[in-house]
């Protein structure tokens, strides 16, 4: 009993629930919207469904319910376990929990309803905005107080990623969000035109590059030598990583905007630092691979290590795959296409979704004292999200790289050889295709939430000896 | 965990043993880029063409969005119009064929916030004013395939049916005004009666048909150094 009150696992056990329920809805969403594409007459001429209003739900719940609530789940569970203490305040972490879960309702509620601020990825109206920062700050605070009273020297590197973060995430959100009210649910930004588009992408990039890549970073510190039960390979190659990766990607926004009315130095720049950013992610990409030398046996029949370290291999891929696309040439034909739907989602089903699920599966494991009920629907869930990502990424190769060829052709009269709406008619294909590899993906993530309910019943209705000293894991 | 080589406490060590040291370290180190990349546009001279190229009068016609207007662009963002079709033309030889003429910052620079869009699912808009009429608009909104047989836009049918409110644009007016859009106090106070009446179809139709119309291009003239 003692164990039970070293560790507060119940506000994890909560959060890393609430983000396989939010995996299964926010793929779910996808896989409706993919459709609308593919079948626009899934609109159903219903205002609340239409595409424009259910495409930033879909954004929404997967980066901030699902990714936000798998964060809070690790974040905490990593800095009570590296630091060997509670978490400094109970109170505190349930504000977080309850104040997130709320958030996210209100988007379920405001966005189909069209109150939008019409920022990519920062959608949100100003009343929940102002939820956001002050959740977010408890999220930060409590994290920051429990590595202050933490039992060991020194922070654990797992730990140096979440606090980064936390850190920029909160500059960027207020700073983007600025906005003048009208009304209870309508405001404007305070910023136009062209200084608007570089803050709203200094804040759309880093919501990749902190919320997406800083945080699940943590996340692989610590749950890839834990499952490997191996040290990380490299210490001196991780404070390289991470002083690299901190300074840099913060450069990178400015790459979205390149070729248009934003100053041509600002793009530039851009480009330049986000083709240097490959050093740092292959240097952490290889850090968390090496960690299983000597040890690469275990993939043979540890599930949750597949998910691991293949998600590191799509962190690698996508990392490799976004400096060439930020560089001027590639972004001439890659921009505006599906070719960046595609991108975006090797990173986030194939990177941040399965290094989340594999620590999901873990902590499931530990917090719970037991083992996962069905191992073999561990396996094809790996199975289904591995072909899935795959095969949804490939649609969006073909179809953005023949968009982005088909807009600039010329016939052999110098006209342009393709109307626009021949190339939205030579996409249903490769959209139809998208929608299944996404369902596939979906359905994977329908077998985990079905898994991992049936393993908490099951360890709550039958108290293991290993369930009293799971905290001490 | 480090590997100190010598007596001296290295930095690297120092903050991993101070939490509030390594927040302030990192605090500082993620400010640079942002800092850099963005504190410049707001005083650099040549940010806006209007600043570079003061003699070119035509740059002078970009003016704030009347209340009709400005009513359809509130429809625009509701529906989530910008995540599929972009307004910002690249200076490229087969962009300027499909879309018009390059895109200038002066153009967006009473767009709070800015629609410049980030993909194509359906073509540019940012130069569509003028180039459909009212009615064609106006039908390939309420049903995108009874014009374009092969378009995957959804249909828009509800916004025939509701007004805008007067009293809203009066205080949407008067919010921009705040955020140093120069609307005259004619503008605000005629912003009820000039929206009296009309249906979100025929704002977001006004909105359309602004679009990439308020300057008139030189032939020949380059606006980008």
């Amino acid at each position: 009993m003692q164990a039970k009150q070293q560790y507060n696992f119940e506000v994890v056990k909560w959060f890393s629930y609430m983000a396989v329920v939010y995996l299964v809805a926010g793929t779910g969403m996808g896989v409706f919207i993919a459709s609308q594409l593919a079948w626009p007459d899934l609109n159903f001429d219903n205002p609340y469904i239409s595409f424009g209003r259910l495409r930033p739900l879909h954004t929404n719940t997967v980066i901030f319910a699902f990714g936000g609530s798998t964060l809070m789940a690790t974040a905490f569970y990593v800095v009570q376990r590296t630091s060997g203490v509670r978490l400094w305040s109970d109170k505190l972490a349930w504000f977080t929990f309850w104040g997130w879960n709320l958030i996210i309702l209100g988007a379920i509620i405001t966005l189909p309803l069209g109150l939008t601020q019409s920022k990519e990825y920062a959608e949100l109206e100003w009343p929940l905005d102002i939820l956001i920062a002050v959740v977010w700050v408890s999220y930060m605070f409590n994290f920051i107080m429990t590595l202050s009273i933490r039992k060991v020297s020194h922070i654990y590197v797992a730990n140096w990623f979440f606090l980064a973060m936390m850190i920029m995430i909160t500059y960027l959100h207020v700073v983007n969000s600025l906005a003048i009210p009208v009304s209870m649910w309508k405001s404007y930004s305070i910023f136009s035109g062209v200084q608007d588009a570089m803050i709203q992408w200094w804040w759309g990039h880093n919501a990749v590059g902190f919320f997406l890549t800083a945080g699940f970073l943590g996340i692989m510190y610590y749950f890839v030598p834990k499952q490997a039960n191996r040290p990380v390979y490299s210490y001196r190659l991780s404070v390289i990583h991470f002083w690299a990766l901190v300074f840099g990607y913060v450069w990178l926004g400015a790459h979205h905007l390149q070729y248009t009315a934003l100053p041509d130095w600002t793009g530039s720049l851009g480009a330049a630092i986000s083709l240097a950013m490959i050093i740092p992610s292959w240097g952490g990409a290889l850090n968390g691979m090496f960690t299983l030398s000597g040890a690469w046996d275990k993939l043979r029949t540890d599930y949750i290590l597949r998910f691991l370290i293949v998600s590191l291999a799509f962190y690698a891929m996508s990392t490799f795959e976004g400096p060439v696309m930020a560089s001027k040439t590639v972004n001439a034909l890659s921009h505006y296409t599906d070719w960046t739907i595609g991108h975006v989602h090797s990173g986030a089903l194939g990177w941040v979704a399965m290094v989340s699920v594999g620590a999901l599966y873990h902590m499931v494991e530990r917090m719970w004292g037991t083992t996962m009920y069905s191992v073999k629907l561990v396996n094809l869930h790996f199975w289904m999200a591995t072909i899935g990502t795959a095969i949804y990424i490939t649609a969006m190769w073909v179809s953005g790289i023949m968009q982005g060829l088909m807009w600039r052709a010329y016939d052999e009269y110098g006209n342009l050889a393709y109307t626009f709406v021949e190339s939205v008619a030579q996409m249903h294909p490769y959209y139809a295709m998208r929608a299944i590899g996404g369902l596939i993906f979906f359905l994977g993530a329908v077998i985990m939430l079905f898994n991992v309910t049936v393993t908490i019943r099951r360890a709550i209705a039958k108290p293991s000896a290993e369930m009293a000293t799971a905290a001490n894991i | 965990m480090a590997n100190k080589s010598n007596k001296r406490v290295s930095f690297q060590d120092w903050v991993e043993q101070n939490v509030w040291g390594l927040a302030l370290a990192t605090a500082l180190v993620v400010s640079v880029g942002g800092i850099v990349e963005i504190v410049p546009l707001f005083y650099l001279q040549n940010t806006f063409e209007d600043d570079v190229f003061p003699e070119y009068e035509e740059l002078q016609g970009v003016r704030p969005y009347t209340a009709l207007e400005l009513a359809g662009r509130d429809v625009y963002q509701r529906e989530g119009c910008y995540l599929c079709h972009s307004q910002m033309v690249r200076p490229f030889r087969d962009e300027k064929d499909r879309y018009g003429h390059y895109s200038l910052a002066v153009e967006s620079k009473y767009d709070h916030p800015f629609q410049w869009g980030s993909k194509r699912t359906g073509p540019d808009l940012a130069r569509v004013g003028g180039k459909y009429s009212d009615a064609w608009h106006i039908q390939h909104l309420r049903d995108p395939r009874s014009v374009v047989p092969e378009s995957i836009m959804p249909r828009y049918p509800w916004l025939d049916n509701a007004t805008i409110n007067g009293e809203g644009m009066v205080r949407r007016l008067k919010a921009m005004k705040v955020l140093g859009v120069p609307y005259t106090d004619e503008q605000i106070l005629g912003a009820a009666e000039a929206v009296e009446g009309k249906t979100e179809m025929e704002a977001l139709v006004a909105y359309l048909q602004v679009l990439g119309t308020m300057i008139q291009f030189e032939p020949g003239r380059d606006y980008r150094e």
